[in-house]
């Protein structure tokens, strides 16, 4: 299926030759690259440094940290598929619900932007939801909860729980593309609904 | 055997949003000149891109930045039609401004400044925040990235009204909309992997 049907499309609805429709259509390279961009993640030629499990749970907390059901429920489908992925899919539902809230927020760099911090929740799982999720999935889920609401608290501390968790640097990187992706996929639909409806 | 984290302990870090040139460095190994195949530097898209930390670092995963760095390309340099170099930097700047990526803030601010000739007003949004008095257009441009870049999202019906207003085309709001959820890509990325370094 996505193979044929662009990504975004599906998500946002968009049917051919409606102004939606158009307004991608324009804007070709954008629509394609977009599209691939998904399939790099999602239908990975190498999974080794980040398995599907991962890459499909990580992405439903996000889309369901964003608010947006339909997307959640889009990634939550496929992990649903993925052995052992009905069993994390209820672990993260959970979660979503629980650590849900509005960014962003967070600490700049000590100086005369510390005026502007703001505090906001800390996600740190508990080991219930770390023995169904196991150190690595627990890990990641911290670390995208802090990329999708307080982006600018990272810091190679951060990244040291997530190679101690057993995440490789190329991994990482992976994550990384990953969850900020999944903030670029979930505005533009976001975006675009609105246009849409008008 | 890579697979360490980098403390760079940079001196004198940059602590305020500017226009300067700063630079950046990594937190995470990149990949060696002499590591990078054919593959690599396909997906680098610019091969020059080879010497920037960031770039190098990204490239381990050569399928997604070669995706990304193609539609990046595109929503910002693409300008045969719909809205203005300068605008869609300014929506970079201003989901720049409110995630807190000093770096990012400062490459697409010097390059609105560039392509409007309003530098005051660019750096009234970097000093001020995404609240500051720019006039109607650049207001309605601000705050529809701001929105947009809330999470969750909070991009509405008022926020393309209010750019229809001041005269922004559906095409053009769709501009807006790609080069301000395409930031929230990027600061994530260039916020979590490594940090600014002073101008040299």
């Amino acid at each position: 299926m996505t193979d044929t049907i662009d990504v975004i499309d599906h998500l946002v609805g968009i049917t051919p030759d409606t102004p939606a429709d158009a307004l991608r259509g324009r804007r070709p390279i954008t629509r394609e690259h977009a599209h691939k961009s998904w399939t790099a993640l999602f239908e990975p030629v190498d999974a080794s440094q980040a398995s599907r499990v991962e890459r499909f749970a990580v992405a439903t907390f996000v889309a369901a940290l964003h608010a947006d059901q339909g997307i959640a429920e889009f990634y939550g489908n496929k992990l649903a598929g993925l052995e052992n992925g009905a069993v994390v899919l209820a672990t993260i539902k959970a979660l979503a619900e629980l650590n849900a809230t509005k960014g962003p927020y967070g600490h700049y760099p000590d100086g005369p932007l510390s005026a502007e911090n703001t505090d906001g929740l800390i996600l740190k799982l508990g080991p219930a939801d770390r023995a169904v999720l196991g150190d690595r999935l627990a890990a990641a889920l911290e670390h995208a909860h802090l990329l999708t609401y307080r982006p600018r608290d990272a810091s190679p501390a951060e990244l040291q729980k997530l190679l101690s968790a057993g995440w490789s640097t190329t991994g990482t990187v992976t994550l990384s593309q990953l969850v900020s992706f999944l903030a670029f996929q979930i505005r533009v639909a976001a975006g675009l609904r609105v246009l849409a409806a008008a | 055997m890579s697979d360490t984290v980098i403390e760079p302990a940079v001196e004198y870090p940059p602590v305020v949003f500017t226009q300067d040139k700063i630079g950046w460095t990594a937190w995470l190994q990149p990949l060696a000149e002499v590591e990078l195949t054919d593959r690599h530097y396909e997906a680098l898209v610019d091969k020059a891109r080879a010497k920037s930390a960031y770039f190098a670092l990204l490239v381990r995963d050569p399928d997604i930045l070669e995706a990304r760095t193609k539609t990046d390309n595109d929503i910002f340099y693409n300008t045969k039609d719909g809205l203005p170099r300068a605008e869609r930097e300014l929506a970079a700047t201003a989901a720049s401004r409110l995630n807190g990526c000093i770096l990012c803030a400062s490459v697409h601010s010097r390059f609105a400044s560039q392509y409007s000739k309003r530098e005051a007003d660019v750096q009234k949004l970097l000093d001020e925040g995404v609240t500051a008095d720019l006039g109607d257009r650049w207001n309605a441009i601000v705050a529809a990235s701001v929105a947009l870049s809330a999470t969750p999202p909070a991009f509405s019906a008022d926020h393309a009204k209010r750019l229809r207003d001041v005269g922004l085309s559906d095409e053009e709001i769709s501009d807006v909309v790609h080069g301000a959820a395409f930031f929230n890509w990027a600061n994530r990325l260039m916020l979590s992997i490594g940090e600014p370094t002073p101008a040299s």
